[in-house]
C-alpha cells in the first residue's frame, strides 16, 4: 500500500514538475533572449517578471477558443492533446534520482525514442485537421524533419546503450559512475543535440513553424488553450531533451555528494535548457533543403561512423567476449 | 561550422554586456534641447507675449492642426485672440517654429502629453503660453523692429532712425 502511495506521489510531482518547468520555460526563454540581445525581458509583473508565467497563463485561458469551421473538428481538438500527451509520457522513464523515477523499464530508451516518434502525429495531424494551406506547409514540412531526425536521435543512441550494455535509463547512468558518456560518446551527444533541436522544433531547424513564411505553421488556426498546449508541449519538449542529454551523456543524477542527486540533474537539465535558448538567440533559420541534406549527407554518415568505430573499440576492450 | 559555434560564442558573452534598455518610467532618457515635443508659445524678456498673430504657423502646418484668430489692442499692436493647436492632430515636425517670424512658437523636448479624452488634446492658449522666452532668452522682435505706438510712427521716436525702406534699390 505505501508503496502504490509512494508512487502516486512520485506520478504527480513528476506531472506537475514537468507542467510547471515548462510553463516557467516561457519566463525562461524570454529573459534569457532578452539578456543575450542586451535587454531586460519582461521584468514588470511580480518578482523578476516571473508572475508573466501567471499573466500568460490568465490570457491564454481566457482566449476565446476558436474552431474553424473548415477544420476537422475531432482531430483538431485531438492533435494538441497528443504532443503533451507524449511528451509527459516520455517524463515516466527518467531516473530523476538514484530511487526516483516513476517506472523503472528495461526499454526505456526504446520508450524515450518510440514517444517522441508519436509526438510527429500531433504536429501532422495539427496541419491536416486545420485544412489551411500554411498548416498543412507547416504540418508536411514537421513529418520530413521529424521523421528524418528520428532516425539519427536513435543512431546516436546506440552507441550509449552499447557502451552500458543496457536500454535502460537507471542502468544507463549507472554506468557512467566513472566516466560521464559525454566524452566517449562525444560524437553521438552533438549528433543527438542537433537531432533533438530538430525533434523540438527549435530555432536552426524551426521550419514546421518559421513565423516568417508560414505565418505560424501547423499552429496557424490554433488559439487559446489548444494553442497554449502546443507551446507547453513544445518547451516541455525542451526540458524532456534536456533531461534526456543529462541522462544519456552528462551522467544524470551522478555528482559529487555536497549536493544530492536530485539538484545535480535539475541543475545540469537547468543549463542544457539554458544552451536551446542560446541557440535560439545565435542561430538563423535553415532553408528547408539544407536541412534535409545536412541531415542525410552529414549526421547519417556521422552516425554509422560513430557505430562502427565505438563498436570497434569495444570489441578490442572485451575481446569479443 | 566553425562559424556557427563562434556566432554562438559571441552571443554568449552578450551575458555579461549591460542592457541597453532605458527602463522608462523610472530612468528618463536624455532628452536633446531641439527635440520637437509638445508646442509653446514663449514670451518676450519684457513678458509680454511675443506673437503677433501673422498665420504664418497656421499656413505652414501640413497637418493644419493651428487655428487662431487676430485682434489688436488699442496701440494697434496684433495678438491672438485666441491661439489653438490640436495635439490629437499635431505630427511634431516643426515647421511652425521655423515658419515664425518672432520666435514665439517653440517645440520642446517634453512628449509626455497623453491624455484619456480627445477633446484633452485640444491646447488653448492659456495651456500653450508659458511665462518665459524659450530657446531664444534675449530676443525681442519689437527692439528689432520697431513699434508704432499712438500718435507716432515707427522711427519717429526720439533717438530712433528712420525704418528702412524695404523696397528701395539703395544699400
Amino acid at each position: 500500500m505505501s508503496m502504490t502511495v509512494r508512487t502516486i506521489v512520485i506520478v504527480l510531482i513528476v506531472l506537475f514538475g514537468a507542467l510547471f518547468a515548462a510553463a516557467g520555460m516561457i519566463w525562461v526563454e524570454r529573459r534569457l533572449l532578452a539578456v543575450w540581445q542586451d535587454r531586460y525581458g519582461p521584468n514588470r509583473v511580480g518578482p523578476f517578471g516571473l508572475a508573466q508565467v501567471l499573466a500568460d497563463m490568465v490570457k491564454i485561458f481566457s482566449k476565446e477558443d476558436w474552431i474553424p469551421p473548415f477544420a476537422d473538428k475531432v482531430v483538431f481538438v485531438l492533435a494538441p492533446a497528443v504532443i503533451l500527451i507524449t511528451v509527459l509520457m516520455s517524463f515516466v522513464v527518467i531516473p530523476i534520482g538514484p530511487y526516483f523515477r516513476v517506472a523503472d523499464l528495461n526499454i526505456g530508451l526504446l520508450f524515450f525514442l518510440a514517444m517522441s516518434s508519436m509526438g510527429v502525429y500531433s504536429i501532422v495531424l495539427a496541419g491536416w485537421a486545420s485544412n489551411s494551406k500554411y498548416s498543412l506547409l507547416g504540418g508536411m514540412r514537421a513529418a520530413a524533419q521529424m521523421l528524418s531526425y528520428e532516425v539519427f536521435l536513435g543512431l546516436s543512441l546506440v552507441g550509449v546503450a552499447m557502451i552500458a550494455g543496457s536500454f535502460n535509463l537507471q542502468e544507463i547512468v549507472n554506468a557512467q559512475r566513472n566516466l560521464w558518456f559525454c566524452i566517449p560518446q562525444f560524437m553521438g551527444l552533438i549528433i543527438f543535440y542537433i537531432a533533438s533541436l530538430a525533434e523540438t522544433r527549435r530555432t536552426p531547424f524551426d521550419m514546421p513553424e518559421a513565423d516568417s513564411e508560414l505565418v505560424a505553421g501547423f499552429h496557424t488556426e490554433y488559439s487559446a488553450i489548444k494553442f497554449g498546449a502546443f507551446f507547453v508541449g513544445e518547451y516541455a519538449g525542451i526540458v524532456l531533451n534536456s533531461a534526456m542529454i543529462t541522462t544519456f551523456f552528462f551522467g544524470g543524477w551522478l555528482g559529487p555528494s555536497w549536493l544530492p542527486p536530485l539538484v545535480w540533474f535539475l541543475v545540469k537539465t537547468a543549463l542544457l535548457v539554458c544552451t536551446y535558448v542560446l541557440i535560439r538567440a545565435a542561430l538563423p533559420r535553415l532553408r528547408y533543403d539544407q536541412l534535409m541534406s545536412f541531415g542525410w549527407k552529414v549526421l547519417l554518415p556521422l552516425c554509422l561512423l560513430n557505430l562502427i568505430v565505438t563498436g570497434g573499440v569495444l570489441l578490442a576492450i572485451t575481446g569479443g567476449g | 561550422m566553425l562559424n556557427l559555434v563562434r556566432g554562438i560564442w559571441l552571443v554568449f558573452l552578450h551575458l555579461f554586456h549591460r542592457p541597453e534598455t532605458i527602463q522608462y518610467p523610472e530612468e528618463r532618457p536624455y532628452m536633446p534641447p531641439r527635440f520637437r515635443g509638445r508646442i509653446v508659445l514663449t514670451r518676450d524678456p519684457d513678458g509680454k507675449e511675443r506673437c503677433v498673430a501673422c498665420y504664418l504657423c497656421s499656413v505652414a502646418c501640413p497637418v493644419d492642426c493651428i487655428a487662431l484668430q487676430a485682434t489688436q489692442d488699442e496701440h494697434g499692436r496684433r495678438y491672438p485672440a485666441f491661439f489653438r493647436i490640436n495635439f490629437s492632430r499635431c505630427i511634431f515636425c516643426g515647421f511652425c517654429e521655423e515658419a515664425c517670424p518672432t520666435y514665439a512658437i517653440q517645440l520642446t523636448p517634453d512628449f509626455e502629453m497623453c491624455e484619456y479624452h480627445r477633446e484633452s488634446m485640444v491646447y488653448e492658449k492659456e495651456d500653450l503660453l508659458i511665462s518665459g522666452p524659450g530657446k531664444h532668452p534675449d530676443y525681442n522682435f519689437y527692439r528689432v523692429a520697431g513699434l508704432a505706438i499712438g500718435g507716432k510712427d515707427k522711427g519717429e521716436a526720439e533717438h530712433e532712425a528712420p525704418p528702412v525702406d524695404l523696397h528701395g534699390l539703395m544699400p
